[in-house]
């Protein structure tokens, strides 16, 4: 596979897998995914796979104007330590509180492969 | 480390709003171009004095060169730095640097929009991002509701003590001309309103306004003899901690913890010091962190802060004299609103003057919380 780090990132989504980089020097694990480590510029990393677990940290619900159904938007913090952007699916918009445990999956039904979570 | 500033050697020597509110028939450069005019003007200077641009525009990545073209003259320096709303203050350190040095002699800081007679939304310069976008957030808005709920969390902080930021900005804006909204405004008027992305309601967000503000800047021996009473540039300093929300880390403590330092240690004074404070309160979340992070009160207690009107008309710390962005004036970047009312307070020329006010902050946000920058300013007696 060649191309960026995201493009990596991106084939591997579309391929089921979610990546996270590990830097060998530090140990530390970083997403997005980029071209070095954030802080140090260290460029001696490598792929791992994440476990999928993680943890809400904080959540919105946005409403729409009806009948559009309101929906959440989360910052997971995932157990490897790096944090995203997502929602959690499966249960009322407002019920993905801070603290909930979840768990990823990748969600093929739109354009592209989109990473979301459900409860754990 | 604070880093060296040339403490009260520049000074505003002229400021000026125009069109806040509703003013159709212009574009964002004609705005910014007549607060520029206005604010020279204003300062008693003509527009051959000033030989350095500073400018950000919605529309225009090149507003330097559209202004510098527009006003017919030839910068020896022109910025367009963009970091959002906080923009204004770290062209206010370029420029003091630049005057210092003498570089430049006269530097006008200019800023227009019509975000509400031009679009009637917000026209928003920030890339989509690719991590965040397919998820829907209302951006500007959902990064600050996901801080306010994280801070809700931590902290107990609740919607009533928000609307109590809300409720301070419009008693204020009551009473000054130029404010935007004006009217009764309540704790239980806002807690009743349309939630947009929970938990912040419409009455939690800023105004989408027109408006343009600009500043001249000169040394400060020039100041003392123009026309108005010369405002001193006493720190200024600003921070970037990230970009997206989801990259912010703790999300209750912004970098104003850090560009707040920086300022206080160059202009030699703290928070006790401070008269009167004027943030950028683009969400009323952003009242609270920054009243935190500032250092006027502990972490996690800024909703109790706010708390009984001690931030409205007649509390103990003047906050938002002008009501702010959420009541007076927001064409998209309030930040350099900020800095002219603290401006016109330490002249005593303020619409709701804090009496003897000497020494005010001016603070201001870019992006998502992304960039925060303080800037302390004295009066006349600081030079």
């Amino acid at each position: 596979m060649t191309g960026s780090p995201e493009t990596v990132w991106r084939a591997a989504l579309a391929d089921g897998r979610v990546l996270l980089q590990r830097a060998r020097a530090t140990g530390n694990t970083f997403f997005p995914p980029r071209l070095a480590e954030p802080g140090t510029g260290n460029t001696d990393w490598e792929w791992v796979e994440a476990n999928g677990l993680g943890t809400v940290y904080s959540i919105t619900v946005v409403n729409q104007k009806p009948p559009a159904a309101p929906y959440n938007v989360v910052l997971v913090d995932l157990d490897e330590g790096p944090r995203l952007m997502s929602r959690v699916e499966g249960i009322p918009p407002e019920a993905a509180t801070i603290g909930l445990r979840v768990r990823a999956r990748i969600d093929v039904t739109g354009e592209a492969p989109v990473l979301v979570f459900d409860p754990a | 480390m604070a880093g060296t500033f040339p403490r009260a050697r520049t000074a505003i020597a002229g400021a000026a709003t125009f069109g806040i509110g509703v003013t159709p028939g212009f574009e964002s450069l004609e705005l910014a171009a007549q607060a520029g005019l206005l604010a020279i003007a204003d300062a008693g200077l003509v527009l051959s004095d000033v030989d350095a641009l500073f400018i950000c525009l919605p529309d225009d990545f090149f507003a330097g060169l559209s202004l510098a073209q527009y006003y017919g003259i030839s910068p020896r320096y022109t910025d367009c730095n963009r970091t959002g709303g906080s923009s204004f203050i770290s062209h206010m350190t370029v420029a003091a640097m630049m005057l210092d040095a003498g570089y430049i002699d006269c530097a006008l800081i200019a800023y227009g929009s019509n975000q509400r007679s031009g679009t009637g939304k917000l026209v928003s310069a920030f890339k989509p991002n690719p991590w965040e976008t397919p998820y829907r957030p209302l951006i500007p808005l959902s990064p600050y509701a996901l801080t306010a709920a994280r801070h809700f969390h931590e902290f107990g902080t609740t919607r009533a003590q928000l609307a109590e930021v809300a409720v301070a900005a419009r008693a204020w804006a009551n009473t000054n001309p130029e404010a935007f909204a004006k009217g009764p405004l309540t704790i239980e008027d806002c807690l009743a309103a349309r939630m947009v992305s929970s938990p912040l309601s419409v009455r939690d967000c800023c105004l989408v306004t027109d408006g343009a503000a600009a500043l001249v800047m000169t040394r400060s021996n020039r100041a003392r003899d123009l026309r108005q009473p010369p405002v001193a540039v006493l720190g200024s300093a600003a921070a970037t901690w990230f970009s997206a929300i989801s990259q912010a880390g703790d999300l209750t403590t912004t970098s104003a913890a850090e560009s707040g330092p920086r300022a206080y240690a160059m202009a030699g004074v703290g928070p006790a010091d401070i008269d009167t404070v004027q943030l950028y309160d683009a969400f009323t979340i952003n009242t609270i962190l920054f009243l935190e992070d500032l250092g006027f009160c502990a972490k996690g207690e800024g909703g109790a802060f706010v708390s009984g009107g001690r931030i409205a008309p007649g509390g103990a710390l003047p906050v938002n004299t002008d009501g702010g962005g959420l009541s007076c004036v927001h064409p998209g970047m309030y930040g350099l609103f900020a800095i002219v009312e603290a401006a016109r307070q330490l002249r005593g020329q303020a619409a709701n003057q804090v009496p003897g006010a000497e020494v005010a902050l001016a603070h201001a946000n870019g992006g998502t919380l992304s960039s925060q920058a303080t800037v302390i300013l004295g009066g006349p007696a600081t030079l």
